[in-house]
């Protein structure tokens, strides 16, 4: 069995973000960068069929040359390979990233094909669903649990208030959400061998892949920090007192209640 | 040249379903297309009425026992052929679990540009829509080019408005034949009575300060007098104290309801972003410095096992309940 896991280099989640002078992006310098969370818990579940069936797994990223820092992580916690695809400074669409996406994919002929729910940088919430449909392979979105039975798969997939079970054919790609499973920390042996295991670097180019060019697709106006003015009222009095106001400014006031 | 409204129902049209028509109708009309619909469910019945007013033309509506769930095989083919069909140059979907599948899968197949979970959208000259960034911590203001330009519209950010009372005309059609790869085996939806987190209109949550899994009923004791749903900080999702289900924030919900209160959260970045759209923040923390002091509207410095239960006891009384 070969299981492929979708990565992604994302700032980290407890990074302040700042506008960039032309007012069109977020300035990345000096930000630290991690896998995106969701990501995690889909090479977690890599590790979860490596153990149980003996699986190899292969993490598949885009992005730039730094991604390797990434990817290591996901080596560390025991995945076998992988592959960047390398796109350097370029911020293709989330079009263009599945069509890379799949493209490396068409190497690696995985049964299962992994990745986060979403990434917690641009939230485009859509990469995934796209190459399962170049891929032509069934997928199912924000799973919650996974067991293998055969040929198949049984996933529970989340729904506001509740989830729908689903079986599914293999191959398929499924998107990992939180709940999940637990990702495990890697050991130190473990990072000292994800030092050796390979890195396939491949360009566009490599992949018979043309980026369409982001600007004739999406024309971004502008980036800016969302300002809303909190009125930063620190009640006074005894707790008595201070509950009472409080219930009196949220019903007559702000009628919030 | 139209726009194309897809409709959101679990069992009836959702109450997004209807906000998005609102912005649907207002797209069309600046755009100069005309607005059709397409309605994926077991049946439709009696619920036409409820669409009128949004200069909805005609509604597809694909009924059939089969299609009373989603299934994405059915779903995505049946939106992908109206699409063609109608030459939509517009799609606008709902950014609701399944409503982001749906229209992710139809860019794909369609080979066009989406924008999800948008908090605006509009026409100028344009499809622009205004989409957050890592969970909100900044926004885009960002145009869709491509024919068809695809969003989905975050629940609770459009207000339903409706003008005139002209209904839809209804176009039924049978479900196409499509082989399903994934079968769905089991349907687990909350009881009746249960407020989800991303759709309430008054949230309390609770962090760190809670102390473990059993005083979660101080908070649910106070949810149950507003109304509100439950939420949770990263912190408290961590360490096992609650499902995940819970979690607001940049690894969790982002949510934006009329009444947010952080119980024992210090409010950290990643926190702060999926509840800063939140129309009042009430803070109770014991530590006087703690940053959800300076994002907040009220704030109580305090011990929340004294604070919530009077709080409870005061608004029990205030509200009758």
């Amino acid at each position: 069995m070969k299981v492929a896991v979708l990565v992604k280099r994302v700032p980290d989640t407890a990074s302040e973000l700042k506008v960039a002078d032309d007012g069109k992006s977020v300035v990345t310098a000096n930000l630290k960068y991690v896998m995106s969370p969701y990501d995690e818990h889909a090479v977690e579940q890599g590790m979860k069929l490596k153990e149980a069936n003996g699986a190899e797994v292969v993490v598949v990223s885009v992005g730039p040359p730094e991604t390797k820092e990434i990817i290591r992580s996901a080596l560390a916690m025991g995945a076998d390979s992988a592959i960047l695809v390398n796109v350097g400074s370029a911020t293709p669409t989330s079009t263009d990233v599945a069509r890379l996406l799949a493209a490396a994919l068409a190497q690696v002929s995985a049964d299962v094909i992994l990745a986060g729910k979403q990434a917690v940088d641009d939230d485009a919430a859509q990469v995934p669903e796209r190459v399962a449909e170049i891929l032509g392979v069934p997928h199912v979105s924000v799973i919650t649990r996974f067991e293998l039975n055969g040929s198949a798969v049984t996933v529970d997939r989340e729904i506001e208030g509740g989830h729908y079970t689903f079986e599914v054919s293999l191959p398929a790609l499924l998107t990992a959400q939180k709940g999940l499973n637990t990702p495990r920390y890697p050991t130190l042996p473990n990072i000292m061998k994800a030092k050796k295991k390979e890195i396939k670097e491949m360009s566009p180019a490599d992949l018979g892949v043309t980026l369409d060019a982001p600007a004739e697709r999406l024309r971004v106006h502008s980036v800016y920090v969302p300002r809303q003015q909190r009125l930063c009222k620190v009640l006074s009095g005894d707790v008595g007192q201070q509950v009472n106001e409080l219930v009196k400014v949220l019903r007559e006031e702000e009628k919030v209640l | 040249m139209s726009v194309l409204l897809l409709l959101e129902q679990r069992g009836t049209l959702r109450q997004c379903a209807f906000e998005a028509a609102s912005v649907a109708r207002d797209i069309a009309r600046g755009a100069g297309m005309e607005l059709n619909a397409v309605y994926i469910g077991q049946s439709l019945g009696d619920e036409t009425p409820a669409l009128a007013g949004f200069g909805i033309g005609k509604v597809f509506a694909y009924e059939n026992e089969a299609l009373r769930y989603y299934s994405n095989d059915a779903y995505v083919g049946i939106v992908e052929s109206l699409v063609k069909e109608l030459d939509a140059k517009v799609v606008i979907g709902s950014a609701t679990a399944l409503g982001k599948e749906l229209c992710a899968s139809v860019a794909g197949r369609l080979g066009v540009e989406l924008i999800q979970d948008c908090v605006g959208l509009s026409w100028n000259g344009g499809l622009k829509a205004t989409k957050p960034l890592y969970a909100g911590k900044v926004l885009s203001d960002v145009e869709v080019l491509t024919a068809p330009a695809m969003a989905s519209l975050r629940p609770n950010v459009a207000a339903v408005v409706r003008e005139g009372d002209a209904a839809p005309e209804v176009v039924t059609r049978p479900m196409p034949e499509v082989s399903l790869r994934t079968v769905l085996k089991e349907v687990a939806e909350a009881a009746a009575g249960v407020v989800e987190l991303s759709e309430a209109k008054i949230v309390v949550s609770g962090g760190r300060g809670i102390g473990g899994p059993e005083h979660w009923p101080v908070l649910q004791e106070l949810c149950d007098v507003l109304g509100a749903a439950l939420g949770a900080s990263r912190a408290a999702v961590d360490a096992g104290w609650i499902e995940h289900s819970h979690q607001v924030g940049q690894t969790g919900k982002v949510v934006g309801p009329d009444l947010y209160v952080a119980c024992g959260i210090s409010g950290a970045i990643q926190h702060q972003a999926g509840m800063r759209t939140s129309k009042i923040i009430v803070a109770i923390n014991k530590d006087p410095d703690a940053p959800v002091f300076k994002i907040c509207d009220y704030g109580i410095v305090g011990d929340l096992f004294e604070v919530v239960p009077l709080l409870t006891k005061e608004l029990g009384q205030t509200l009758g309940r």
